[in-house]
């Protein structure tokens, strides 16, 4: 794949992407195709965001052409999980030094494939593009080519060089290797009238199986996993599913749009968090596969699971009625997770909208009612200053802020990508709610809050 | 007397080694009202930001000159440029630490000639110390970049005055965490001596709650102590990798200086304590004479365990050298040694090889050891060989309290030895439980 402007503005123009639908210079949302500012701007590489979309695949190398800052500051700390192979938690690099940058790194890139077919026989090798090799000039289609031939394995360049743009810009270059390359070269043993694909979902912290096993009840296939727990082989025939269920992300719609293109394969957006949106999850996949029995089977399942979650919730629901939380996330999360939060009673106070499309904004303003806050952009001290403002009990955000609020005194619920617990489904929510009390409730915030003894003679 | 190969492979698998300007980061957070910025893509910051975030947990100050594809080819000067400015309105910071990529190595921007530029054109700036570390990604690993840091910082901001007799500068170099800054600080101020570090992760990342949010540092070693730095009458240069700043102030203002590789172990810590003797001129305080006692005491008591022990290590240089040193001294041996880069001290090591590479270099080697030391990385390996592991280096995500962690001086010293003999014990209690399943040994022993 050739990286070209057009591309990159293919990509950034996303037409499937409600960002783009706007063309009235007042609502066209920019933020897919703004620019990151020096000295402001804080948020991962192209390079960073194709990984993410991509190093899920777990029987497959992850291979970074470039020198050690790329992988060596990065490996190991992503929170996929998969139930099976570990070969896509290994770091792989050609920790490019200086002779490579001068005299160019195929050749190296090229050793570093066969090494690594030799000594480690993936089922594929995924190899991703740098600054520092784009700048150079590495011609990475040839090399995969040539090194593919040799090996007899697929190696698929991921040229998405950290300089092109944003992690979001990145996903989606991860979602048009796998279109080129991967998906569409294989068959299935078997398919089903209820085969789904489930796209954008990367299994962190394993919450992908809080949800799988109530599509499995239903009888409902997942045909191939885009890309939590993945294997190479189930992506190639994903081409074969009767449904793209796109989750909580717009990173890789290009993909479920070209697959509608390409496959005729219909796709929905969905959300895992909170019990409407899982539900509302639930039955739009049930009636888009068109099935009455598998309706109703669905109807009965959301009726059970929602009576024993009522039960399960209860006591944490007493204890969060009327908490009030700010809530800093990008995108579709910020609609999804305040909607979770809302099942618990929790009062979202302020949101950040600075991902979100008109749309979400949209959904946000209906959910939040006219006193909630919509945050555009800001930073850690804005952030303070809200939830100083808002009197919030906590605020919700990435690990990113976690320590700017606990140091601020601020109970603190980490939902992005690094996170340890998994909120997704119903299981998922209970987690969520069991977070917020204890985070909530924990003993510690009235000793840090309360000055030395000697701290409050000296106000005397 | 090691013999010390270079890794000759193509493919890097689970590296030790982080980038220079991940070390450089580390050095500038060391000190007061600092923004250290990256003259990369955003992505180079975003990486080395969540590192130190995680090993540490704390909001870690790291800015970005974000460069793009289009201000790459055109070049980065008006990048560093807008970044400059907008810090100084948004985060008023004393010193901007600036640090180059892999990126703008490449594309071979002249960054020293850019401050030059930039700070003709806005003289506002006068004030502001502006501090480039060259830190290209392609060379070198953390503590070479950590060294780079701190000897721009020598060799930009100091400057001659007065000889103060009591004042000494201590270089402290990558090896040494906040807990450890804290102990050596307090070592040479019980001396009646005054330190100035350089730079002062104790002060900065120790984990300390602040009462007011501010974007850059809160606390390190200020602009006005590092402008005195000029009149100290001594450089303490702690870790071998410290040597080249050191030797910058000697040039600069004749300040005579003494390169510690180690402050871990009974000797190298009574030669530490006898240095400040001589310096201060005073005798040293009861209560290291106390402390050296309840070390070789937990010696005594711990030296059963260590005894014969085959250790292997992943660790940086200057953090390999001084624990081989200790561990050799309580009598354990070293089984195998994996390090990220060049350093004099490597062939001067005691153990037969040591190798510059990866994890993978370190999983070959490491089979049949007792003890692994490394980063949290060395995580997994001690998972599949089945080997307990010690947590030292960078970064380290799998335990708490980092900040605090401290292994030098004879304090440190013992929380190493109950540390790493607790291990050991622990392997021996194991093994006893191994006898008892297999009807060896009674179950009541």
């Amino acid at each position: 794949m050739k990286i070209t402007q057009g591309k990159i503005n293919e990509l950034l123009t996303e037409t499937g992407c409600e960002h783009n639908q706007h063309k009235q210079s007042e609502k066209k949302n920019k933020s897919c195709t703004q620019q990151a500012q020096p000295g402001a701007a804080q948020g991962g590489c192209a390079f960073d965001g194709a990984m993410i979309a991509l190093v899920p695949i777990a029987d497959a190398a992850h291979l970074v052409h470039g020198p050690i800052a790329c992988a060596g500051n990065s490996w190991g700390s992503r929170g996929s999980l998969s139930s099976g192979p570990q070969l896509y938690k290994m770091g792989f690099t050609t920790d490019l030094g200086e002779n490579d940058v001068i005299f160019g790194g195929e050749k190296k890139l090229y050793k570093a494939i066969l090494e690594l077919k030799e000594r480690y026989q993936p089922a594929a090798v995924f190899v991703y593009a740098t600054c520092v090799t784009a700048l150079i000039g590495d011609d990475m289609d040839a090399v995969c080519k040539a090194a593919a031939e040799k090996i007899g394995i697929p190696v698929i360049p991921v040229i998405a060089p950290g300089f092109i743009g944003s992690k979001n810009l990145g996903n989606r270059f991860g979602g048009e290797a796998l279109l080129e390359y991967v998906v569409g070269t294989a068959e299935p043993e078997h398919t089903t009238p209820y085969d789904i694909n489930l796209i954008g979902e990367y299994n962190i912290a394993g919450e992908m199986w809080g949800v799988t096993p109530l599509l499995e009840k239903l009888g409902i296939r997942i045909l191939s996993k885009i890309t939590g727990d993945a294997r190479y082989d189930e992506i190639r025939y994903a081409h074969r599913a009767k449904l793209n269920v796109m989750i909580c992300s717009r990173a890789l719609l290009n993909m479920a749009r070209k697959m509608e293109e390409r496959y005729n394969i219909p796709y929905i957006e969905e959300s895992f968090y909170g019990i409407d949106d899982m539900n509302r999850c639930l039955r739009n996949i049930a009636a888009k596969l068109g099935d009455p029995d598998l309706q109703e089977r669905t109807e009965k399942l959301i009726a059970e699971e929602t009576a024993a979650l009522d039960l399960a919730l209860a006591p944490y629901r007493a204890r969060l009625k009327g908490k009030r939380v700010v809530l800093y996330t990008g995108g579709v999360k910020s609609w999804s997770i305040i909607s979770a939060a809302r099942d618990l009673g929790i009062e979202v106070v302020a949101t950040s909208t600075r991902k979100s499309t008109e749309e979400d904004k949209a959904k946000i303003k209906k959910l939040i009612g006219n006193d909630g806050i919509m945050l555009e952009k800001g930073n850690a001290k804005e952030l303070l200053q809200v939830v100083k403002d808002t009197r919030a009990d906590m605020l919700i955000a990435g690990g990113r802020n976690q320590y700017t609020a606990l140091k601020a005194r601020i109970p603190f619920l980490d939902i992005n990508q690094e996170r340890h617990h998994p909120y997704a489904g119903y299981v998922g929510m209970i987690e969520m709610a069991r977070e917020l009390y204890e985070a909530l409730y924990s003993p510690i915030w009235e000793q840090i809050r309360k000055p030395a003894p000697w701290e409050e003679e000296e106000v005397l | 007397m090691a013999i010390v190969t270079v890794s000759n492979k193509s493919l890097t698998v689970n590296p030790l080694k982080q980038s220079q300007a991940l070390g450089a980061t580390l050095a500038f957070l060391g000190l007061k009202g600092t923004m250290p910025l990256f003259h990369g893509s955003q992505g180079c910051t975003a990486f080395a930001k969540v590192v130190l975030v995680r090993h540490f947990r704390e909001a870690i100050p790291l800015a970005t000159t974000a460069m793009t594809e289009v201000t790459t080819i055109l070049g980065g000067e008006e990048n560093v440029e807008e970044a400059i400015l907008t810090l100084v309105e948004k985060a008023n910071p004393e010193i901007i630490g600036l640090c180059s990529t892999g990126l703008t190595e490449t594309r071979g921007d002249d960054i020293e000639g850019f401050i030059k530029e930039i700070r003709d054109r806005h003289p506002e700036l006068n004030d502001l110390a502006i501090v480039f570390a060259p830190t290209p990604d392609f060379k070198g690993a953390l503590q070479d970049g950590f060294a780079a840091a701190v000897e721009s910082i020598v060799q930009e901001i100091p400057r001659a005055g007065e000889l103060r007799t009591e004042q000494v500068t201590i270089l402290a170099g990558s090896a040494f965490t906040p807990g450890d800054v804290q102990e050596i600080k307090e070592m040479v101020t019980s001396f009646g001596l005054v330190p100035i570090f350089v730079p002062d992760l104790g002060a900065s990342l120790d984990g300390h709650l602040e009462d007011t949010y501010s974007a850059v540092t809160v606390s390190g070693t200020t602009l006005k102590q590092l402008r005195e730095v000029g009149s100290s009458a001594f450089t303490l240069a702690l870790g071998e990798s410290m040597r080249g700043a050191a030797k910058i102030l000697s040039e600069r203002f004749d300040t005579p200086y003494e390169v510690f590789g180690e402050l871990t172990g009974l000797e190298p810590v009574d030669e530490f304590i006898q240095a400040l003797a001589i310096l201060s001129g005073n005798s040293v305080p009861e209560k290291y004479r106390r402390q050296r006692r309840q070390l070789q005491d937990a010696m005594l008591d711990t030296h059963f365990y260590f005894s014969g022990k085959r250790v292997s290590l992943a660790l940086e240089p200057d953090l390999l050298w001084s624990t081989v040193h200790f561990l050799q001294s309580m009598g354990a041996q070293i089984h195998g040694a994996v390090t990220t880069t060049r350093s004099h001290l490597l062939e001067k090591l005691p153990v037969k090889s040591i190798t510059i590479g990866d994890l993978e270099d370190f999983e070959s080697l490491a089979g049949g050891s007792d003890l692994l030391i490394g980063n949290s990385n060395v995580g997994a390996i001690a998972k599949r060989l089945s080997i307990p592991l010690y947590r030292l280096g960078l970064p380290i995500y799998d335990r708490l309290g980092n900040g605090q962690f401290t292994k030098v001086g004879y304090r440190g010293t013992m929380e190493l030895v109950f540390g790493i003999g607790n291990l050991f014990l622990e392997q021996e209690e194991a093994r006893v439980k191994q006898f008892q399943e297999l009807g060896i040994v009674s179950a009541e022993f």
